[in-house]
């Protein structure tokens, strides 16, 4: 049998077999999602579960909840997950109130030529390096930066708001602005204008309109774009280390320091588990809200 | 304000409907809507009958007040609304594609307009459940919209509408999405809803028929401009132009001691005989047959060329009995004073 046939047999039994195809397909993906990325996942939670031999600097296989009583007991750490969090919440409100009034006018009041323009400023500086943005904020903020330049020609008193958390506030909510306008963009684009319309037809003005129609069905697309804003702000650890000052440690930055410099893997890993709890919770709070429905 | 069950009499006082005089939009270099001047009296079921593009939607949106003219004035029972916003104008719009709130049920919006306006818990409950017994809805009122069908929708979104007792209700190619059987459905529904509530409906069409069936009168638009105006049956019968006469059901053109005149297709009686002398007519041959059920229509080629098309009744069961075959000598005949002469100075013939 020439091997033109025996493809075209191939090729035949295949596309009798639906199922095939997919098993076909979707397993070599699949294959690299479980191995790589699912089971070092469970490899690192099950060694959150071990310690380290302060003497010999060994991972001691032995069943323990000492990590986690730690992170729970130890008032640093306490302080340092609040932090986290409440940064992370602090930038993405943030980022909603800008973005918001953002993708409207993108969405609903530019015109198409502008609004491609827009989009385009809007993603360019994703194609920057994070730590290149970061440093042009610092150059900004510092003392010798712009901003008290700018302040000093004005007669204004300069601010000191570099390696503040302020300052970690107003660079994480630059950086992840993006995140939050685009799906908010998205969600703003799917609501017909005759909805808009038939809003103010039946008497509303632009606040109901707003509060009663736009803001329930942009709602997903706010919550997508926190997710963006929450988890990145959540596991970054650059910033803190490059902007943020005396008191500005993330739970990422103490990771860091338990794995590499503390050469604690097993500490680092409870550390890491505390960030995947914070996110499980609040990835379960958004598909309350039909986050999940806009994606 | 009209109340939800007395029916009030169209009235001819212009005083009383809406008046619009020398209304113009124009988008970019395009003038969509051209100087036009309309009287529609309280309580009339006013059709805007058009090919797309001929600017019957946007006069309807510069009524509802979701576009501004750029010339003219628009007033309502003596108000002038020419520059205020949509919900300051007593007017409420059932729109093409519905426009229902997806978040909200089938009674959340209806009643949003009451909301919007704060009526009282109490009164909006009823005001909601009569609304949407009048468009035969009340079982589906915890629906949301995505659960309804396309008729469905139409239903509530006249609710949502008419549930506010506006003045005018416009109405935008509202059946435009329905298949055939609900839209002929629908046209009843709408007219017994209009008798029942009395106000004035602006219904905004392409569909000839639809236009003919529902209005007591009708306003034929082209380029902006209207170019007819009056009953169903005046237009029909007595187009004043050609564009009319060709828009507005199907017509033949033939010229007449007196100039062009427009002869309507069921006008035209095919025979084999000769012309009796109270008729006008001509000899030819059957050029072409269409059997359409209730009817037939013939194209007939007369002796010097011209072509001119017949609609005949199929008034037997009998298939063949009293029909001409293609390539069949006929007479085609009509009475003088059923060919109505077209005004020469048409907007059609200036063009």
């Amino acid at each position: 049998m020439s091997d033109r046939g025996l493809r075209q047999r191939a090729g035949a039994a295949l596309w009798r077999r639906p199922w095939l195809r997919g098993v076909l397909t979707l397993s070599p993906p699949l294959l690299w999602f479980l191995v790589i990325y699912l089971a070092s996942l469970v490899v690192m939670l099950v060694t959150a579960f071990f310690t380290v031999n302060s003497l010999t600097g060994n991972v001691v296989y032995q069943w323990t909840w000492s990590n986690f009583s730690q992170i729970l007991t130890q008032s640093v750490y306490g302080s340092i997950i609040l932090r986290t969090l409440l940064m992370a919440i602090a930038v993405t409100i943030t980022d909603i109130l800008l973005a918001l009034p953002f993708a409207f006018f993108l969405a609903k009041v530019v015109s198409r030529r502008w609004r491609q323009l827009l989009l385009g400023l809007l993603l360019m500086p994703l194609w920057a390096s994070y730590l290149a943005k970061v440093y042009a904020w610092i150059n900004i903020l510092s003392n010798k930066g712009v901003l008290p330049g700018i302040e000093s020609k004005l007669g204004i008193a300069p601010t000191h708001i570099a390696y503040t958390n302020i300052a970690m506030w107003i660079v994480f909510s630059y950086l992840w602005l993006p995140f939050m306008i685009v799906p908010i963009y998205g969600a703003f684009e799917r609501v017909p204008d005759s909805l808009l319309e038939a809003s103010s037809d039946l008497g509303a003005g632009s606040w109901i309109t707003f509060r009663w129609v736009l803001l329930p069905m942009v709602l997903p697309g706010i919550v997508a774009g926190s997710i963006f804003t929450f988890s990145l702000t959540l596991g970054d650890f650059i910033t803190p280390l490059l902007i943020g000052g005396s008191n500005s440690d993330f739970i990422g930055n103490a990771i860091y320091d338990s794995a590499l410099n503390g050469g604690n893997l097993p500490f680092a890993a409870a550390l890491a588990f505390v960030s995947i709890a914070i996110m499980a919770i609040y990835l379960l709070l958004a598909r309350f809200a039909g986050a999940f429905e806009a994606l | 304000m009209s109340s939800l069950t007395v029916p009030v009499s169209p009235s001819t006082a212009s005083q009383d409907g809406i008046v619009l005089r020398g209304v113009s939009k124009h988008f970019g270099d395009h003038a969509a809507v051209r100087e036009v001047d309309l009287d529609i009296a309280r309580g009339e079921f006013f059709t805007m009958l058009g090919p797309s593009g001929s600017g019957k939607t946007t006069l309807l949106r510069l009524i509802a007040g979701f576009e501004v003219p750029d010339a003219g004035s628009i007033s309502l029972r003596g108000v002038d609304v020419t520059s205020k916003p949509p919900y300051q104008r007593g007017v409420n719009t059932v729109f093409q594609d519905y426009a229902l709130f997806p978040h909200f049920t089938v009674a959340g919006n209806v009643a949003y307009g009451l909301r919007v306006r704060k009526v009282a818990r109490s009164e909006r409950d009823s005001r909601v459940r009569a609304a949407l017994e009048m468009v035969r809805m009340t079982e589906f009122a915890d629906r949301k919209p995505a659960q309804l069908s396309g008729g469905q929708r139409q239903r509530v979104a006249l609710a949502r509408a008419i549930v506010n007792e506006p003045e005018v209700l416009l109405l935008d190619e509202p059946l435009g999405a329905l298949d055939l059987k609900l839209r002929q459905e629908m046209q009843v529904e709408l007219k017994r809803i209009q008798r029942q509530i009395g106000i004035t409906f602006i219904y905004v069409t392409h569909d000839q028929e639809e236009a003919l069936t529902m209005s007591d009168r009708l306003a034929v638009f082209r380029d902006g401009q209207i170019e007819q105006i009056g009953h169903p049956v005046d237009v029909y019968e007595h187009p004043a132009t050609e564009f009319v006469a060709g828009f507005v059901g199907t017509s033949n053109v033939i010229m007449t001691q007196h100039g062009r005149a427009v002869l309507r297709p069921e006008k035209v009686e095919l025979s084999t005989g000769p012309v009796s002398s109270d008729r006008e007519g001509a000899a030819g041959h059957v050029a072409d047959v269409a059997y359409l059920g209730m009817v037939t229509r013939y194209t007939v080629q007369l002796g010097d060329g011209r072509l001119i098309t017949a609609v005949q009744q199929n008034r037997s069961t009998d298939g063949e009995h009293g029909r001409f075959a293609p390539g069949d000598v006929v007479t085609a005949s009509w009475n003088v004073a059923d060919a109505f002469p077209l005004k020469t100075t048409s907007a059609t013939e200036i063009q």
